[in-house]
């Protein structure tokens, strides 16, 4: 009986895995709000990038103001490898990266070692 | 609380519960250890928990999970053995954080050195320097300076921004930006670098480039661009990571359903060899793989004048199959100078042919010019003056009938040439010869080359070392552009190109193979983004940051030899570094799991997490052993 517990315990646990770790729905949009010297993204740093996807007007400067909450080594810096961008987040303040979003186009940037991601839509 | 001093606390708190795995009681017994424990679970490693629950939160998981969830694992079991009279691993999950945390330690130790070149480079500049104002010395903050204003410099001072020597001369150490190590002197005239230190005497500059614009802010964002970026080879990596943190669990989990349910094993051992395959597993040597390499890699590139663009770069110069170097100015010095004067008379040839050419605009007249400076002979005056198209030129020195020129404007005048023996020799060695004559008589032959650079053939004996085949671009003609090929030792030679030209050409030399352009970064620019890989060679303070995948910042030929074993060394590298992270986790996880157990062989979780935390610095270091490579 125990056995079989643990039998069907293990399943539901790695179906809970799967479907809680590679069923996440492909997150919205957000677009970048309008200032009076280009656009603006503020990015809350915790157990990844939210928002993770962002759009940007092309040709506009653009700030991506991150707050890095989350105290974990993987966060210690931020790479935007299409802007040739690769720098250290500050943990508990709004940190600014600025970005020429010159070319329109989708582009990753992620953590240093590349595990969490997010995405850069220029239009 | 920095991890050094986290890792020191937990040292102290988890010690007691080590020295108990020896069979020494501790006081307080069981309670104590569990307090001990708990501290190390929840003061320790909270940075652990935390980072694991907001990934978790975010449907994400990364290495903080794998410690959150051994630790825990082994923790939370072990509260439970203390109510239910059980064996405990309490200090299992103490030890686990404690080593992990030295593995954070040393990581952050390492990785900080792997990514000091930027700042080394950032702290080269300049604070102020002594401006002339008014008349007047005045110590002026770098970034008030403007393009046009006098520099003075005095020895043992940095030279403040990129200028042009206009007064006083010395000798200036350049070697922290372009990597020259002989110091280098400088006259009026002469380009000086920002952040270079002047050595031996005081001199004044005008400023011709500040701020964003100096060498050193472009290598410095030349340097940041290609530490931000990726590598193609980084992709398998970049894949695995996605799913390897998820995969190690469920890993984990079968694990301790096959030594249960299967194997008949109890629940205790069963849960050990999963709490091991969790802990044992890193992704981070994955992802520490390729860009600490490149940080490194790029940094000791930045350090000898060699500035590799992105990790792309890399990948590009591992397989290059032809070298192809554009003549002028590249393999040759790009100044002709005079190599040969035959005939009796040699001061009269040089002074004759000097004075015809004064007024001439050719590029051969610089080097006529030149030899009679130096053998200070003078000019005389000319009158008649005529240029002949294709020919060369006549008119009366000194009132005497003169002229020089090719062959055929000899026989234009039916003046008999005496020299053929010599004349064809020096034509056939890929000079240039003219013929001086004076009263319908010829005075002798004057032969001018531009020379190719002195170490020349021996980079290119070193770059066939590699297995590179070298071959020449020029716009010279084919039997001067073999003849210099020839001293060189290259067989491949595309002459006659014209500038606008070369670009097609290497875009076809690429269908026998992958080619690498050396040329210079701005007339050659076309020519370097058709190659496969293009390298352009330096000169002064501009740096061609659009053109060529490697700039290298001084002009020395022997650099392009430098760049493509750094180059092919830092890939090695990565490529070691991956290997080496798949082997590990390949490895490891079965070993953890247990798969050995039957010849004997078991892994303690602590000693599984020792392992994991060693397995990252292990690629940091490995990626740092780079930086002592010989190149």
């Amino acid at each position: 009986m125990n056995q079989l517990i643990v039998g069907l315990g293990s399943l539901g646990l790695i179906g809970l895995i799967v479907w809680w770790f590679f069923g996440k729905p492909k997150s919205t949009i957000t677009n970048a709000e309008t200032t009076a010297t280009g656009q603006m993204v503020r990015i809350t740093v915790s157990g990844g990038y939210m928002p993770n996807r962002i759009q940007l007007k092309r040709g506009v400067p653009a700030k991506l103001i991150f707050t890095r909450q989350d105290t974990s080594s993987c966060f210690d810096e931020v790479v935007l490898p299409d802007f040739g961008i690769k720098t250290k987040l500050p943990v508990g303040q709004a940190f600014e990266v600025t970005v020429d979003p010159a070319k329109p186009g989708n582009f990753k940037y992620s953590c240093g070692m590349n595990m969490f991601h997010g995405e850069i839509i220029v239009k | 609380m920095s991890t050094r001093n986290l890792f020191f606390l937990s040292t102290i708190l988890s010690l007691p519960l080590a020295v108990s795995m020896f069979g020494i009681e501790l006081p307080g017994g069981a309670y104590t250890m569990a307090i001990l424990a708990t501290a190390v679970q929840f003061g320790c490693g909270w940075r652990f928990l935390m980072g694991a629950w907001h990934a978790f939160l975010n449907r994400a998981a990364n290495m903080d999970t794998l410690v959150a969830v051994g630790t825990l694992t082994a923790y939370l079991y072990s509260v439970y053995a203390l109510g239910s009279g059980k064996a405990m691993y309490f200090e299992i999950s103490a030890l686990l954080i404690t080593f992990i945390l030295l593995g954070s330690w040393l990581e952050d130790l390492t990785k900080g050195r792997a990514s000091k070149a930027i700042e080394k480079l950032l702290g080269l500049q300049a604070k102020d320097a002594t401006v002339i104002r008014n008349g007047h010395a005045v110590q002026v903050p770098v970034e008030q300076i403007t393009v046009g204003e006098i520099i003075m410099v005095k020895p043992g001072e940095k030279v403040a921004l990129d200028g042009e020597v206009v007064e006083g001369s010395s000798s200036v150490n350049e070697s922290m930006v372009t990597g020259e190590s002989l110091p280098v002197e400088k006259q009026p005239g002469d380009t000086v670098i920002g952040a270079t230190i002047n050595q031996t005497g005081t001199f004044k500059f005008r400023t011709t480039k500040v701020g964003q614009d100096t060498l050193l802010a472009q290598i410095v964002e030349l340097v940041s661009r290609a530490q931000a970026s990726r590598a193609p080879i980084q992709k398998f990596a970049d894949t695995v990571s996605g799913f390897f943190v998820p995969v190690v669990l469920i890993l984990a989990i079968l694990t301790f359903d096959i030594w249960y349910l299967l194997l008949g094993a109890s629940v205790t051992t069963a849960l050990l060899y999963a709490v091991a395959v969790v802990v044992i597993a890193c992704p981070c040597a994955l992802g520490l793989a390729t860009p600490t390499a490149l940080m490194v890699g790029t940094g000791r590139g930045a350090k000898m004048g060699i500035l590799i663009k992105s990790g792309e770069v890399l990948e590009s110069a591992r397989d290059i199959k032809y070298i192809m170097f554009d003549k002028t100015g590249t393999l040759t010095n790009g100044k002709p100078v005079v190599t040969d004067i035959v005939g009796d008379d040699h001061g009269k040839i040089i002074q004759t042919a000097a004075s015809l050419e004064a007024a001439s605009e050719h590029p051969l007249a610089t080097a006529i010019l030149e030899q009679a400076k130096t053998e200070k002979l003078p000019v005389q005056p000319v009158t008649q003056f005529e240029a002949v198209s294709g020919r060369g030129i006549t008119g009366k020195v000194d009132g005497r009938p003169s002229l020089i020129g090719n062959r055929t404007l000899i026989e234009d005048h039916q003046i008999e040439i005496p020299y053929s023996a010599e004349m064809s020799k020096l034509e056939a060695e890929g000079k240039t010869v003219m013929i001086v004559a004076e009263a319908r008589q010829v005075l002798g032959l004057i032969a001018v080359q531009d020379q190719p650079k002195a170490n020349a053939p021996a980079v290119i004996a070193e770059l066939k070392a590699m297995g590179l085949e070298p071959a020449m671009i020029t716009g010279d003609n084919e039997r001067s552009a073999r003849a210099v090929a020839k001293q060189l030792g290259i067989k491949k030679v595309v002459a006659e190109v014209m500038p606008g030209e070369k670009a097609g050409e290497v875009t076809a030399f690429r269908t026998r193979g992958k080619v690498a352009f050396v040329g210079d970064g701005v007339n050659d620019a076309p020519a370097l983004a058709g190659a496969d890989l293009g390298i352009a060679m330096g000169s002064g303070t501009d740096i061609a940051i659009e053109a060529g995948g490697i700039v290298l910042v001084k002009n020395d030929l022997a650099d392009v030899v430098h760049a493509l074993k750094l180059s092919r060394k830092t890939f090695g590298r990565i490529k070691l570094n991956l290997f080496w992270a798949v082997i590990y986790n390949l490895a490891g996880i079965p070993l953890a799991a247990g798969a050995l157990s039957s010849f004997g062989f078991t892994l303690n979780p602590a000693i599984a997490g020792l392992a994991m935390a060693l397995s990252s610095v292990s690629v940091v270091t490995s990626s740092l052993l780079l930086s002592r490579s010989k190149i």
